[in-house]
């Protein structure tokens, strides 16, 4: 192993890392990736311009997906008692069916759509004459077969170039039923420049056809929504199981193992806690606008994050006795985090890490990192915005470009009746003063080292240079780059959808987390790589006997 | 129960599809595309389609699946792809250096009417394609026929390359379908046994069945090489396998070079494989090898070992139609009975062919193209099978029905193997029944109460 870790200390410098990653391009490509690549300069908050959130240049192989991944694969696939109707010919569907890993407990009332996958399956008399027809049809029957508590519409691709009205056909529907929610999304795949218009399109509709619906006023004393936290793994379990122990109210989270009355009743929480920044900042702002309720940052992933992302909480409602609740908590937890974290530590320290995922993750899992002594020498996302790497101080100054105009953009204002500030103006600002952050998060670019590489959209051909220059240890990203990286000799651990692992938040996760990498940082099959004929090939054609 | 809103009862869906057995064109273009030598597959759409496909077929594979996209945005969605394809020809070819892009189309592009031909001309016009390289594409709208169709049509559209010099190359075309590697391996191999020389194309292995070595090649040793693809025009005839996924290029390689064909069904099984053999035999003039011949009698005595266990059970299928086709032969020809069969291609020639091989089985048989899985559910429901063979998503069904699942198919998402152990041939049906019959007496050891629990079986 010594020689290993040796061979892997490579000197050197950022800017001819960069200068490498761009030299087989041609000029236009190069003249635009190189606003992507940011050699970082860790100032607090200065850190240097970022491009972000513009489009792929085409023929590039990138990591990214499109609108409708983003609204039905991300944010409405763990809804569990939807009936999710995918507009569209099959694919669409069939490829966002149970792949994402997110899991699911049909609870008490047992309703749970998530291993199912429904599809209008357009043929091409659809595509000719349009799919209204078609798609009502479908509707009702799932209506008749189901009988849910909504039904939702993804439109794809063709469903914008043809025109089809889904809205109005779900609207027709939501009348002629009465007692099943019925409303659509302009998903499309060719709309924004990544997954990322397609979160902040679910998160509009669910905002106008279902946040609000129920107003009843639901038990607990410190009710929360937990937004961004897809339960993938079971991360969302090991959450509400922290939360659950503290004395927490999860009154909806957005999305995971989540169904119709959380999102309806999410207006009657004190606190929304926003894990995915880039997924779901809008929901946050808007239920602030709307109903009073501030928002705060906060991050599940890594033992030291969840205990200050619970003290944040604690804070936040200030009781004595509920602080010293969540104290309480965190101190019997912390224990085995430690036990694990000490067994491993000798076999992860020093080692190297990049991370190429998602908008808020690539940041989040640097806590965890940090927590085993590995260093990330490099990391980017494949779909956040500016403010995502830099912070959101940078908001006012982006500019909209014309594929981010085309996002609705919803307009909220104060609830006549429900909007309630849940602190007032001199409270929120007593509390901003002693050190609690609302509706903010300073990005990911602050907490890295100086000199690192953020690098935004990825692609394949700059993957496999920054392996062969820099020689990580792991690398991270998601199953498209997976066996690219490991064919190369290196691990690659998913952390879109983790493999087969998981959860890896709050406390228990990062027990499992620190397993995990230990194992495929050490994992003896590295070592294969080379039959002993090919390592040693100048022996002569005798036998040597020692 | 996973699939707890699944009821018996079976109500008539005219529009609405529930747990597809089909996907869309495009992922067998792209995975059609990947069997010829150094060639890019490129899907000219929108990001995601790419993104998708890439991502099935590596969990399927277990291997990294490089293909790019035009990356469509609004605009291009409004003004037409042409040239974000050019963009992304000249990108291709600059950063990645394929041999070969292989494009294909998307429900976005065909809707809008894009031409690839046209496009094509116009690269070569702007000298976006450097000599030597090849660019070629197929139409593979999502809305009409399945994977399966878009795989047809990208082989199909593999014949271009094909050319008559007026010498015959003395070697025969094999044109296997969507099958696994290994099973592509297995086809080669069985010629070369046969004594016959083959052009396969398209031909995986080699490219998503590769060494980890610390090496990556984006594009790897295998795969039909564009010399063996013009030379299929020179050759003494073709052999389709499968008529949905094969047929198509062989009758085209037919009409273009006067190529002679034959179509015949998937080698799945002791029949199929035994007319794969003769044909083979046939059309190159040769004497079958002893060892061949060999290969054969064991899966004959195999089939006699375990017959016990498969007379009279009952299994549900559900795959592709040349799989099917070829598979319910081969449990019929076992004594085995498949009950309820399911397809999400459509095709009515499918029904009509199923009917016929089960016509003598003792047990009324469920069958139906352009079905979906929640309906072979309710079959199950109503009429219990003893094993169920099919795709990963099958494991729901058996889950709840608590059938033994045979995993056969496309995609297999959870388990290994399927990239190295042929199913297809004499050898590949001893494999089949391997895995069959264990599902059958894991079960039997499962479920025999004490006193009934056998040593020997």
């Amino acid at each position: 192993m010594a020689t290993m870790t040796k061979k892997k200390l490579v000197q050197w410098d950022p800017a001819d890392v960069k200068a490498e990653l761009l030299s087989k391009y041609p000029p236009k490509v190069a003249r635009k990736r190189a606003k992507q690549i940011m050699i970082n300069e860790a100032l607090e908050n200065e850190t240097p311009e970022i491009t972000a959130n513009v489009r792929t240049t085409p023929g590039i192989i990138t990591m990214r997906g499109c609108t409708y991944a983003g609204c039905k694969g991300v944010i409405m696939g763990p809804t569990r008692d939807f009936v999710n109707i995918v507009h569209g010919p099959i694919g669409c569907s069939f490829y966002a069916w149970l792949t994402r890993r997110n899991q699911t407990d049909p609870g008490s009332d047992g309703e749970n759509y998530m291993p199912y996958c429904f599809s209008t399956d357009m043929q091409d008399s659809d595509i000719i004459f349009g799919g209204e027809k078609k798609l009502t049809q479908a509707i009702q029957e799932a209506y008749d077969q189901f009988h849910p508590k909504s039904i939702s519409i993804f439109a794809t691709c063709p469903v914008g170039l043809i025109g089809d009205d889904i809205h109005t056909v779900a609207k027709n529907m939501k009348e002629k039923f009465g007692d099943c929610n019925v409303f659509a999304f302009s998903c499309e795949g060719y709309k924004g420049v990544s997954q990322s218009a397609g979160h902040h399109i679910a998160n509009n509709q669910i905002f106008r056809h279902v946040v609000g619906e129920n107003n009843e006023e639901k038990p607990g004393k410190y009710k929360i929504n937990l937004l961004g936290e897809y339960n993938i793994g079971g991360d969302g379990f090991e959450i509400n199981r922290i939360f659950k122990k503290c004395g927490i109210t999860n009154i909806a989270t957005f999305s995971g193992n989540s169904t119709y009355d959380q999102f309806a009743s999410c207006h009657t929480a004190d606190l929304n806690v926003v894990m995915c920044h880039r997924s779901i900042n809008y929901v946050a702002d808007m239920l602030e606008t709307k109903y009073g309720i501030p928002w705060i940052k906060i991050n599940f992933i890594g033992s030291e994050a969840t205990a200050k992302s619970l003290r944040k909480i604690a804070e936040y409602f200030g009781d004595k006795e509920f602080i010293d609740r969540v104290e309480a908590v965190i101190t019997e937890e912390m224990p085995a985090v430690e036990a694990a974290r000490e067994e491993i530590l000798p076999r992860t320290e020093g080692k190297t890490a990049m991370l190429f995922v998602g908008g808020s993750r690539a940041h989040h899992y640097q806590e965890l990192f940090k927590e085993m002594g590995m260093k990330i020498i490099s990391a980017g996302y494949e779909f956040a915005h500016r403010d995502d790497y830099e912070g959101r101080q940078v908001l006012p100054h982006l500019k909209l470009d014309a594929d981010s105009r085309n996002i609705e953009e919803l307009k909220v204002t104060a609830d006549e009746t429900l909007y309630n500030p849940r602190k007032s103006p001199e409270e929120m600002k007593a509390m901003q003063e002693a050190g609690v952050k609302f509706k903010h998060y300073e990005g990911m670019a602050p907490d890295m080292d100086q000199g690192t590489l953020v690098i935004d959209d990825l692609n394949q051909y700059e993957a496999e240079k920054l392996v062969e220059l820099l020689k990580p240890d792991l690398f991270c990203a998601g199953i498209k780059e997976k066996y690219s990286i490991q064919k190369l000799g290196v691990p690659m651990k998913q952390l879109h959808s983790y493999d087969s692992g998981g959860p890896y938040a709050g406390f228990k996760g990062a027990i499992n987390f620190y397993h995990e990498i230990d194992r495929l940082v050490n994992s003896k099959v590295w070592s294969y790589m080379k039959a002993p004929w090919q390592e040693n090939p100048q022996l002569s054609a005798a036998y040597v006997w020692e | 129960m996973l699939l707890r809103h699944t009821p018996k009862e079976i109500t008539e869906r005219k529009a609405l599809v529930i747990n597809p057995a089909k996907t869309c064109q495009p992922i067998g273009a792209m995975y059609a595309a990947l069997g010829i030598h150094g060639c890019l597959p490129h899907s000219h759409g929108a990001q995601g389609c790419c993104a998708y496909h890439r991502s099935a077929l590596t969990r399927h594979y277990k291997e990294p699946i490089s293909a790019s996209t035009s990356s469509f945005t609004e605009g291009a969605s409004v003004f037409g792809g042409h040239s974000n394809l050019l963009q992304a020809i000249n990108n291709i070819f600059t950063v990645y250096e394929p041999e070969v892009i292989a494009i294909h189309t998307t429900c976005l592009s065909e809707t809008i009417g894009d031409d690839l031909k046209q496009i094509r001309t116009k690269a070569q016009k702007e000298g976006k394609i450097p000599a030597g390289k090849y660019v070629f594409g197929a139409s593979t709208p999502s809305y009409v026929g399945s994977h399966v169709t878009g795989f047809s049509n990208m082989v199909k559209a593999m014949t271009e390359f094909a050319e008559s010099t007026g010498k015959k190359n003395g070697k025969v075309n094999i044109i296997p379908g969507w099958v696994e590697p290994a099973d592509m391996e297995e086809i080669k191999r069985m010629a070369k046994l046969t004594g016959v020389k083959s052009i396969l194309f398209p031909d995986t292995s080699g490219v998503l069945n590769t060494p980890l070595t610390g090496e990556y090649k984006m594009f790897p040793d295998g795969g039909t090489t564009v010399a063996e693809l013009k030379s299929t025009g020179d050759s003494v005839g073709t052999l389709a396998l499968g008529e949905w996924c094969s047929a198509d290029a062989a009758i085209e390689l037919d009409k273009k070079n006067k190529v002679p064909c034959k179509v015949l069904d998937m080698p799945f099984g002791l029949k199929a494989t035994d007319r794969f053999v003769d044909a083979l035999r046939k059309i190159a003039g040769v004497t079958v090898s002893d060892e061949l011949a060999l290969e054969r009698g064991q899966l004959v005595d195999m089939i006699s070992d375990m017959h016990e266990y498969f007379y009279h059970k009952k299994v549900a299928l559900v795959g592709d139609p040349d799989q099917l086709i070829a598979m319910t032969e081969f449990l019929v020809s076992i004594d085995i009975c498949p009950v309820h069969i399911i397809t999400g291609t459509p095709g009515k020639k499918f029904e009509k062919r199923i009917r016929e091989i089960t016509r003598d089985m003792p047990f009324e048989v469920n069958v139906k193209a352009k079905g979906d899985m929640f309906l072979l559910h309710q079959w199950i429901k109503n009429d219990p099978v003893d094993l169920l063979m099919g795709n990963t998503y099958c494991k729901y069904i058996a889950r709840d029905e608590d059938v033994p699942l045979v995993r056969w198919g496309f995609p297999i998402l959870d388990r290994q193997g399927h990239q190295y152990f042929p199913t297809v041939g004499y050898k590949g049906g001893l494999r089949l029944l391997e895995k069959i019959l264990a599902a059958l007496l894991d079960r039997k050891d499962r479920d025999d109460p004490e006193i009934k629990f056998e040593l020997i079986l």
